[in-house]
C-alpha cells in the first residue's frame, strides 16, 4: 500500500504501543502534524515549550516503563528539546524523539531553521538516526524503540526531513531488526552469579545499595526476597528511592552528599556491598579512592561500561537486575546477621539525620513531612533540583514502587512542572504532587497552560524560600555567606499566577495552615498550586562536601536560624 | 600502579555516515587520547575496520573498549596490544636533496627497504612501510638532510596466526566480566 512518510511515522508509533505524544508543531514537522487527525488513537499533548515536551515524555516514561515520545520541529524546536534529552540520557530513561528537519536537498546550506540536531545530540542520546528516505522510516522507528528500551534504556532521536514526511512509498511492515552491533547482555554469567552468592553467604556485614536499575527492571520482589532471606539492610540511591518500601524494617535510607548519615556510615562499615543497577555516582562515593575501603563489592549492572568506571569491584555481573537476582537468590542461603542489624540500629540512633527542629517557623522539611502523612506515602512525587529535592527525598516516606521522579544525574531544574504533567498523563488516577522550588518552577512554568488545558489534577507545592536555595547554601558554607545572584526578589505572586491559568491557588505563610492547605488541595479535583512561604535560610543536612569522605560529613548544627 | 603506554585496539564498524563522528565524539567526551587512527573497508561489504592506537593505562584502555562496544554501530572490538600482532604504517616523506646528498639518501632508503617514488631537482619522496618505530627512525635519519613534509597513514594492525573467532572478542560476556 502506498503511504506518505508522515503516515508511516504514525503507524510505526502505534505499532510500538505509543499512544501519547508531547510536542509542538513548526514548519519542518508540519506534514507529520497534518497526518495526526487520521490517527485519533495517537493522543497529542501540545506543550508550551519543547523542553516541556522532552521532560514530560521523561516523566511519562519513568511511570509507564514505556518510551516517552516527543515531537519538535527543526532548529530551535529541536534544540529546545536538548535539556530533556540530556536528562533522560543521564538517568537511563527511554525516549523516542521525532524531529522535523529542513528539506533534504537544503541540508548543509544553513537553511531557515536548520540545525544539525543529530550532531548536537550525538553525545546525549543512546543512538540517533537521520532518515533520508520514507522507505526507511518504519525500520528506523522500530529500531529506535528497541534501542531506547532494551539493555540500559536511553533516549533515541529520529530526525526526518520535511520532504520525507510527504514522500509516498510502498509501505511494508518492518522486518526483523538489523542491529548487528547491538545485543545487550541481560542474563548474567552463571559462574559470576554463584561467586556473588558465595560472597553474600560468607558476609557478616552486608548491605544492598539499590539503584534505578531495580525500578527499571521492576525487580522489587526479587530485591525484597534477597533482603529478607539473608536479612540484609537495604540502602537505595537517590534514583532508587521507592524501589523498597520505606516502612520496612530493613530499609536504611539513602547515602551520599545529602543522604541519611546512617546510610553513609553503614556503607562505610559494611564488609560487602551488593550494588544493584547503580553507578557509584560521585554524589554517593565522594572521593572514590577513599570510598568504602573495608568492603568487597558485587556490582550488577546491564551496562558493562559502568563496571569498573568509578570504583573497583570484586564480582561484576553484567545483566538485568531482575534476571540476575532471580537466579542469584536461589544460591543465597537464609541468614540473620543480628550483630550487624543491631549496629545499623545504633547508627540510626546516633545519626538521626531526619529529626526536624521544634520551631513555630514554617520549615520546608515540615511541608514535605505533612504531604507524606496526608498522602500516606502513596503519592507520586516529582521534584525539581536543589534543596527541596533533597528534602523531598529525605522526608517523604515512599511506600509504593516507582513513585519518586527526580532528575538525578543531570540535575535539571524545572523538571518538576513538565515531568509531573507526564506522570499524571501516564497514570491519570494517581495522586501526583510536584514538590517544586521557586527557582526551578519559573524555568518551566509555561506548562501550567498545558496542565490547565488537559485538566491534569497535578498538585504543586512550591517550597518558596525566595532563593536558589542550594546555591545559597553553598555560598553560606563555602563563600562566607556572600549571596551573589541567588536571591529571587522579583518572584511573582504564585497564587495569582496560578489563577491566571485557571488553576486554584493557595498561599501558606504559617505552620498551622500547612495540613489544611494540603487537604484542601487534595479535595479539589483539578490542578492546585500551593505557595508555601518557607524559612529563607534553612539548610540541607547532613552534607558531605564535594569530593570528601563520610568522615568529613557536616551533620545538622544547632542553628539559631531554624530554632527558636 | 599507573603506567601510560600505547595500546592497539581494532574495531569492526558499520560503514555509515556519521560513524566516525560518533566514535571520535565518544573519545573526546570521555577524555581519551587517540595517538593514531586508521579506517578502511573490511572483508565484508558494508563494514569498515578501524585501528586505534590509544595512550593510557590499562583501566583507560578497558574503558575505551567498553565504551566503543556500547556504540550501536560498533560490531566488534578487540584489544590486540597484548597479543602477538602485526602492525604497519605507511609514510610518505618529502626530503630535500641535491647531487651531493642524493646517493647517501638512497643508501639509507635501501637499508630501511623503503622506496623512492618521486624525484625532482631539489626533493625526493620516500615511501616507507613498517611499524611506528621504524617509520620514526627513518624520519629522524632523513631529518638531517631536511624533511619538508611527512604524511603518515596511522597504524593498522592484525593479530598473528589466530583466526577471526579466536580473537579476544568483547562480544563474550565472560571476557567482559573477567576484564573488569
Amino acid at each position: 500500500m502506498i503511504k506518505k512518510g508522515s503516515q508511516i511515522v504514525c503507524e510505526s508509533l502505534l505499532r510500538e504501543g505509543c499512544n501519547v505524544v508531547f510536542g509542538i508543531p513548526g514548519g519542518a514537522i508540519l506534514p507529520l502534524y497534518q497526518a495526526l487527525p487520521e490517527y485519533p488513537e495517537l493522543r497529542h499533548i501540545l506543550t508550551r515549550h519543547e523542553q516541556g515536551a522532552s521532560l514530560a515524555a521523561d516523566g511519562y516514561a519513568r511511570v509507564t516503563g514505556k518510551p516517552g515520545v516527543a515531537f519538535a520541529t527543526s532548529g530551535p524546536g529541536a534544540t529546545n528539546l536538548v535539556t530533556g534529552i540530556a536528562c533522560a540520557q543521564m538517568d537511563s530513561v527511554p525516549l523516542v524523539i521525532v524531529t522535523g528537519q529542513v528539506n533534504s536537498w537544503t541540508i548543509g546550506s544553513d537553511a531557515f531553521q536548520e540545525t544539525d540536531i543529530t550532531g548536537i545530540t550525538l553525545p546525549i542520546t543512546k543512538h540517533n538516526f537521520l532518515v533520508m528516505d520514507a522507505s526507511e522510516i518504519a525500520s528506523s522507528i522500530k529500531e529506535a524503540f528497541y534501542i531506547a528500551n532494551s539493555g540500559r534504556p536511553g533516549p533515541v532521536l529520529v530526525d526526518i526531513p520535511r520532504d520525507v514526511f510527504v514522500q509516498e512509498v510502498e509501505y511494508e511492515e518492518p522486518g526483523e531488526l538489523n542491529l548487528p552491533g547491538y545485543s545487550p547482555n541481560v542474563s548474567g554469567h552463571s559462574g559470576q552469579i554463584r561467586k556473588a552468592a558465595n560472597l553474600i553467604n560468607e558476609a557478616e556485614k552486608p548491605v544492598i545499595v539499590a539503584g534505578h536499575g531495580v525500578i527499571i527492571s521492576k525487580a522489587y520482589d526479587e530485591l525484597k526476597e534477597l533482603a529478607e532471606k539473608a536479612q540484609i539492610p537495604v540502602i537505595t540511591t537517590l534514583l532508587g528511592i521507592s524501589c523498597f518500601p520505606e516502612d520496612h524494617v530493613l530499609w536504611t535510607g539513602w547515602p551520599g552528599m545529602h543522604g541519611m548519615a546512617y546510610a553513609s556510615f553503614a556503607i562505610e562499615e559494611a564488609d560487602l556491598i551488593i550494588a544493584l543497577g547503580m553507578r557509584f555516582d560521585d554524589r554517593i562515593t565522594g572521593n572514590p579512592s577513599k570510598f568504602a575501603l573495608n568492603s568487597k563489592k558485587i556490582h550488577i549492572d546491564v551496562d558493562p561500561s559502568e563496571i569498573g568506571k568509578n570504583i573497583r569491584v570484586d564480582v561484576p555481573i553484567v545483566g538485568d537486575v531482575k534476571e540476575v537476582l532471580t537466579r542469584m537468590n536461589t544460591h543465597v542461603g537464609a541468614a540473620t546477621h543480628p550483630a550487624w542489624l543491631k549496629k545499623i540500629d545504633v547508627l540510626k540512633e546516633d545519626h538521626p539525620s531526619l529529626d526536624i527542629p521544634e520551631t513555630s517557623k514554617l520549615l520546608a522539611r515540615q511541608v514535605v513531612r505533612d504531604i507524606s502523612d496526608e498522602t500516606k506515602g502513596g503519592a507520586t512525587i516529582v521534584t525539581g533540583v536543589g534543596q527541596h529535592q533533597m528534602w523531598a527525598a529525605q522526608h517523604y516516606r515512599f511506600k509504593k514502587p516507582c513513585t519518586f521522579l527526580t532528575s538525578g544525574g543531570s540535575g535539571t531544574m524545572g523538571y518538576e512542572v513538565p515531568a509531573a504533567m507526564g506522570a499524571q498523563v501516564a497514570d491519570p488516577d494517581s495522586i501526583v504532587w510536584s514538590i517544586a522550588g521557586d527557582g526551578g518552577f519559573q524555568m518551566t512554568l509555561c506548562e501550567l497552560a498545558t496542565i490547565a488545558e488537559n485538566r491534569l489534577p497535578v498538585k504543586f507545592a512550591i517550597l518558596n524560600n525566595g532563593f536558589l536555595g542550594m546555591v545559597r547554601q553553598w555560598q553560606e558554607i563555602f563563600f562566607d555567606s556572600s549571596y551573589v545572584s541567588t536571591g529571587y526578589t522579583g518572584n511573582p505572586d504564585f497564587v495569582r499566577l496560578a489563577e491566571a491559568y485557571g488553576i486554584k491557588g493557595i498561599k501558606v505563610t504559617d505552620k498551622t495552615q500547612v495540613k489544611t492547605a494540603i487537604a484542601e488541595a487534595m479535595d479539589h479535583d483539578g490542578p492546585v498550586l500551593v505557595d508555601f512561604i518557607v524559612e529563607q535560610e534553612e539548610n540541607v543536612y547532613p552534607m558531605i562536601p564535594s569530593g570528601m569522605t563520610v568522615y568529613d560529613m557536616i551533620e545538622e548544627p544547632i542553628s539559631e536560624k531554624v530554632t527558636n | 600502579m599507573k603506567s601510560s603506554e600505547k595500546h592497539t585496539i581494532t574495531a569492526l564498524v558499520e560503514d555509515r555516515a556519521g560513524v566516525l563522528n560518533r566514535i571520535s565524539s565518544m573519545f573526546r567526551r570521555r577524555g581519551y587520547n587517540i595517538s593514531s587512527l586508521a579506517v578502511g573497508k573490511s572483508e565484508s561489504a558494508g563494514l569498515s575496520r578501524m585501528t586505534f592506537v590509544v595512550d593510557g593505562d590499562a583501566k583507560t584502555v578497558e574503558m575505551v573498549v567498553k565504551n566503543l562496544h556500547k556504540l550501536v554501530e560498533v560490531i566488534k572490538v578487540s584489544d590486540i596490544s597484548e597479543e602477538n600482532a602485526v602492525s604497519r604504517e605507511l609514510a610518505l616523506i618529502r626530503v630535500k636533496c641535491d647531487v651531493a646528498t642524493r646517493s647517501e639518501i638512497m643508501q639509507i632508503v635501501d637499508i630501511f627497504r623503503a622506496k623512492i617514488v618521486d624525484v625532482s631537482q631539489d626533493t625526493l619522496i620516500v615511501e616507507v612501510t613498517g611499524n611506528e618505530d621504524k617509520v620514526n627512525s627513518l624520519v629522524d635519519l632523513l631529518d638531517s638532510f631536511g624533511v619538508f613534509e611527512v604524511m603518515r597513514t596511522g597504524t593498522v594492525a592484525m593479530s598473528r596466526g589466530a583466526s577471526f573467532e579466536q580473537d579476544k572478542s568483547m562480544n563474550s560476556p565472560r571476557i567482559l566480566e573477567n576484564a573488569s
